[in-house]
């Protein structure tokens, strides 16, 4: 049962907005999708043109980010308003873990979905948003089924692997999904017992925890973000159980930013065709340059908990 | 003697293909996805998910499909569109991509995203207007969802939306296409309706 699904029925006539079935129904629909990073209005048509289900406003990439240092916060509205008008596919954006006063200001700028986001530099060092009291849908980042859960008990209609943003290095997003997806597997076959220790150890509420041992998944959709920089990639995570996937810096990055999203699209429907995945992987041109993560001295994945 | 069970084909280019899977099988129907114009053969019906729909014209087009599964339909395969699966049947969308293509099976005028960004996305009433689906309201999830503006004279609406009253479920003979998702809640009468129409003993004049 999805939490929420059980809201008191409606008398006649009246609509009944910001339910978790309403919040979590745009996650199932962007499923099988590709949702981009873009930073202005001629990026977010480019994204639509190549078949994103949604675009993620933004002021600079996390590659840009991470070069540029200082503090990330909430993009300008302007230029969020900007994008909102040069496409019709949903428009995503991105505020501080635990700034509940910038997810205000996106709710009313009628973003669909709101990013709380470690790529941004987080305004609370011990609280997530309270994301129950939102009409707007959030998504969070996670490393593990107990950020996840906790996340999801906070309100979060849909989860995305942290990764490691900017870095076009698919190594800790897989790291990431693998540990998510290994601990579900490891709960549907826990009898009722050991559910109260796998409830102790993520640091998670039973309930959430039951639910998966039922239904062997996770209560929201699961996405892929950080460090996806070409069909391949994608392919890679949507088989390893990802049921979408964030592409951020990887396209706008590369060299051929709408030969790249397109076939990041197509890798992404087709990804278990390995045919279909070489013929749009060929003659791309070169992807982002990526990072080498001994070599960070920052990890954006570390923030929030 | 028993009828063979009816295999539905669930377009799974992208969207909510899950769903229909299981709300089908919950009434006896066998599914199977559709990528590639070989998994249509065969096939007793087909359902065209939720989803992004310029997403899945682009798609429809790049994987092949596009042309073979409009042959299907107008050779009188039944369909059954939800939301993103309506665009993808009407006769004419407004607030559209230029490129966007749509099959053009079904008489009616659709405005995309009609109710505006997803804060205004929500759970209502559908209230049927036709006594094939009794007279109990159908619970209603609208994402995103499009608006029928127009309904033209070869379609006949069978439910409206409680609250203003406009057509979210309409039919013109073996196509039939809801605004909202009968997928993500569950009541199981739209599903038994198009297992009806799908039925491979009906004569689809195929």
């Amino acid at each position: 049962m999805r939490p929420g699904s059980m809201g008191g029925m409606t008398a006649t006539g009246e609509r009944e907005t910001g339910t978790f079935t309403v919040k979590r129904g745009l996650a199932d629909m962007l499923r099988g999708g590709v949702i981009m990073d873009v930073v202005d209005a001629g990026q977010a048509k480019i994204a639509e043109d190549a078949g994103a289900v949604a675009v993620m406003a933004l002021e600079r990439v996390p590659a840009d980010i991470r070069r540029d240092g200082g503090v990330a916060r909430m993009s300008d509205p302007a230029l969020i308003q900007g994008i909102q008008e040069a496409v019709t596919i949903p428009v995503m954006a991105k505020a501080r873990i635990g700034h509940f006063a910038e997810a205000q200001v996106l709710q009313a700028l009628g973003v669909d979905y709101i990013d709380e986001s470690e790529v941004l530099t987080p305004a609370d060092e011990a609280h997530h948003i309270d994301k129950w009291p939102f009409t707007v849908p959030f998504v969070c980042g996670a490393t593990n089924l107990g950020e996840a859960l906790r996340r999801i008990s906070e309100g979060a209609a849909m989860i995305r692997s942290k990764g490691e943003a900017g870095t076009g290095n698919i190594v800790e997003a897989v790291r990431h999904l693998r540990s998510i997806t290994g601990d579900i597997r490891a709960v549907t076959r826990a009898d009722s017992a050991e559910l109260f220790g796998w409830a102790k150890e993520l640091r998670a509420p039973i309930a959430l925890v039951r639910e998966i041992a039922e239904t062997g998944r996770l209560p929201v959709p699961l996405f892929c973000a950080g460090g996806i920089a070409t069909p391949a990639d994608a392919s890679l995570v949507m088989q390893l159980g990802a049921e979408a996937v964030f592409v951020g810096s990887g396209i706008f990055k590369s060299d051929d930013p709408a030969r790249r999203a397109r076939a990041i699209v197509e890798a992404t429907t087709h990804f278990r065709d390995a045919e279909h995945v070489a013929k749009v992987s060929t003659g791309l041109g070169e992807a982002m340059r990526g990072e080498e993560l001994s070599e960070l001295t920052e990890r954006l994945a570390d923030r929030g908990w | 003697m028993e009828e063979p069970a009816a295999t539905v084909g669930v377009l799974a280019l992208q969207g909510d293909v899950r769903e229909h899977e299981v709300a089908f099988g919950e009434v006896g129907v066998r599914t199977r996805r559709v990528l590639r114009p070989a998994d249509l053969d065969g096939l007793d019906g087909l359902v065209l998910p939720g989803g992004e729909s310029t997403t899945l014209s682009m798609l429809l087009e790049s994987s092949g499909l596009f042309e073979p599964v409009e042959k299907a339909i107008v050779g009188g395969m039944p369909v059954f569109g939800t939301c993103a699966g309506l665009i993808l049947l009407a006769g004419r969308v407004e607030d559209g991509r230029p490129d966007q293509r749509s099959f053009g099976v079904l008489d009616c005028t659709v405005r995309r995203n009609g109710y505006g960004p997803q804060r205004f996305s929500f759970e209502g009433r559908a209230a049927p207007a036709t006594d094939e689906l009794g007279t109990e309201p159908v619970p209603a999830v609208f994402i995103r969802a499009p608006v029928v503006v127009e309904v033209g004279p070869g379609a006949e609406v069978l439910a409206t939306e409680d609250g203003d009253g406009s057509p979210v479920l309409v039919r013109q003979g073996h196509i039939l296409a809801a605004t909202f998702h009968p997928e993500l809640t569950a009541d199981r009468r739209l599903q038994q309706m198009f297992a009806a129409m799908a039925r491979p003993a009906a004569c689809h004049g195929r």
